[in-house]
């Protein structure tokens, strides 16, 4: 990594100086009416040279994924293959149009009706959108659909999601923007459902369940199949968040087991970059109950000819013309190289790295629900006084790694998430436990050296507490 | 870990004590040291009204972001003005300076099925 400081690029302006030199100007000149110019617009001043080098030396002191090793639970960084890149890169991809007919587009359209298919043969679902951009925006598809299901059966009071500790997150605020209200299901002694304070809340203004399966705790929920039939005997829709897809793929179809309606994300499960790489697929499928209510238009065929239909009762179009379709491209390249069997390779090995991860250090960092876990497991850094998770996390910059997820999810105190991916080799894992190992002597026999960390990065550690009390968001130079 | 022996809990860490006619609630010192550093506190409008267990607030601290409940129904008089300016009061002085509301109850006897400074030390102790 790069590691000398880099100044803004405000820092490196000089006054007048610029990138080009344009040719004297042939034609009158028309100025720019002066009640448009902003003068007050202070904007850095630089050649091309200073520029090309100030964002080539910025994108050195990056961390990615072809660079370095992401086990960052629930997050899912993983691989990105370049075979990906090629079939995303022909022509016929690159020079595809939006704004073509159905008729000239039929390429495109196919692909995306093959897609569709192949993830409704993945979770056993009647029918797929791929509409929805991002996992949150999937979410919110799916609570519309559920809202839209009981407001046609007549059963406007039906607000409640119920929404277990152990859920992703953005669960509750999915629901908050479409208009319901959530309650809180805790988590057993084994970290599953409390079935008890479910069945509880099971009444006549159920609209739903959220449910996150595997959960966050990287456990699977054994009883999902009797929390969907309670939920659907109060009349209520089984939500399945399937941001944990990877440990599942060609194991278990979530409609098999009585979910109505489910988003993957094809930038985490099926390989296409995330996390500022971006632009995400949250895809979001449904069973008979809920198949056509799924936001649209969703590809369709007949005869050999294929075209965009708009669902019966579908809850409308969520996202401009075909969605995000080069990511559509990569998830499809990505499906089709696997196959059945490497679909099933790829959980098994989700499930294999993450155990193994576990297996060798939750002798030193305790796991709160210690049972075989799937892709994910959440261990804790509270082993020894005076030292925090952060320390550890920070630590582990130090070592050339990313930090898994810290503080997530809340339900573990000083939680320490960590997901291998299935992409990575036993070496990999090998030396992030060596890592993880080596942090967990350096807490006992010199403490400081984690409280500084890290060490070894252009800047040391930073005082969270004033930039988020005090955040300056603007260049005051 | 400190308990205020004048105050009742929730099992979620809140708790409430009566002032005169009126009660004052706020989070456990338990909740303070486990959320971290509090860097934002959002409070409800005065007059605003919540039943037992609803969420009335929500503090954000540079861990997270959690929902704050109030332990006993009740209208909402008084909000801690002073939070805003200086979140980090809730994490020097959980039960004093830290307060976040004050309300009428309009279920006094909710006070009963709150859990006693004993109770919620042996409960928090758990975790």
């Amino acid at each position: 990594m790069n590691l000398r400081p880099e100044p803004l690029a405000y820092e490196l302006s000089s006054p007048g100086r610029v990138g080009v030199s344009l040719p004297g100007c042939d034609v009158p000149e028309t100025p720019v009416p002066s009640s448009l110019l902003r003068v007050e617009l202070d904007l850095p001043e630089l050649d091309e040279l200073t520029v090309v080098r100030h964002f080539t030396r910025l994108s050195q002191k990056n961390y990615s994924i072809d660079t370095q090793y992401y086990p960052l639970g629930s997050c899912t960084m993983k691989y990105n293959p370049k075979a990906n890149e090629a079939a995303a890169a022909l022509p016929g991809w690159r020079g595809a149009h939006p704004l073509v007919s159905d008729a000239h587009n039929q390429g495109a359209i196919e692909l995306i009706y093959r897609l569709q298919e192949s993830l409704k043969a993945i979770g056993g679902f009647k029918t797929v959108s791929l509409q929805p951009a991002a996992g949150a925006h999937g979410e919110l598809a799916g609570v519309f659909m559920i809202r839209a299901y009981h407001l046609a059966y007549g059963n406007p009071g039906r607000v409640k999601m119920l929404i277990p500790d152990s859920a992703h997150g953005t669960n509750p605020a999915s629901c908050t923007m479409a208009g319901l209200t959530t309650v809180t299901i805790p988590s057993d002694a084994e970290g599953g459902v409390d079935m008890e304070r479910l069945a509880a809340e099971c009444d006549d203004t159920v609209a739903g369940i959220m449910i996150t399966n595997p959960s966050t705790l990287g456990l699977f929920e054994r009883n999902i199949e009797k929390i969907a039939k309670m939920v659907h005997d109060a009349s209520g829709l089984v939500y399945g968040d399937g941001a944990n897809m990877n440990a599942l793929t060609g194991v278990l179809r979530p409609a098999d087991v009585g979910i109505d309606v489910m988003h993957f994300n094809l930038h985490k499960t099926f390989s296409t970059p995330h996390g500022g790489g971006g632009p995400g697929v949250g895809m979001v499928g449904a069973a008979a109950s809920l198949a056509e209510y799924v936001p649209g238009p969703i590809a369709a065929e007949k005869n050999g000819k294929y075209s965009m239909e708009m669902p019966s009762k579908s809850i409308g179009r969520i996202k401009a013309f075909y969605g995000n379709f080069a990511v559509l491209v990569r998830a499809y390249t990505y499906i089709r190289m696997l196959g059945a069997d490497g679909l099933v390779r790829l959980a098994e090995n989700a499930v294999l790295n993450a155990n193994y991860i576990k297996a060798r250090l939750e002798k030193v960092y305790p796991v709160k629900y210690p049972r075989r876990c799937m892709h994910e497991f959440v261990a804790m850094g509270n082993f020894i006084d005076g030292i925090h998770t952060l320390d550890i996390a920070k630590r582990l910059i130090d070592y050339g790694f990313h930090p898994p997820t810290i503080y997530f999810p809340l339900i573990v105190p000083e939680a320490l998430m960590i997901e291998p991916t299935e992409t990575e080799s036993k070496e990999t894992l090998d030396a992030f436990i060596e890592a993880m190992l080596k942090i967990a002597e350096e807490a006992k026999s010199n403490p400081e050296l984690l409280h500084d960390a890290p060490h070894g990065t252009p800047v040391g550690r930073l005082d969270e507490v004033a930039a988020a009390r005090n955040p300056v968001l603007c260049y005051r130079g | 870990m400190s308990i205020d022996k004048n105050s009742r809990y929730r099992a979620s860490h809140e708790w409430a004590r009566k002032d005169g006619a009126r009660f004052v609630a706020g989070i456990s010192d338990h909740a303070q040291e486990a959320l971290g550093d509090i860097v934002f506190i959002e409070l409800p409008a005065i007059g605003k009204t919540f039943k037992q267990g609803e969420a009335f607030g929500v503090i954000e601290s540079v861990k997270a972001a959690s929902d704050v409940y109030l332990p006993m129904s009740g209208t909402i008089v008084a909000v801690n003005d002073a939070l805003a300016g200086d979140p980090a009061i809730v994490n020097k002085e959980p039960y004093t300076g830290g307060w976040l509301v004050a309300f009428e109850a309009t279920e006094p006897s909710e006070w009963d099925s709150l859990l006693t400074p004993e109770a919620y030390e042996a409960e928090s102790g758990k975790e």
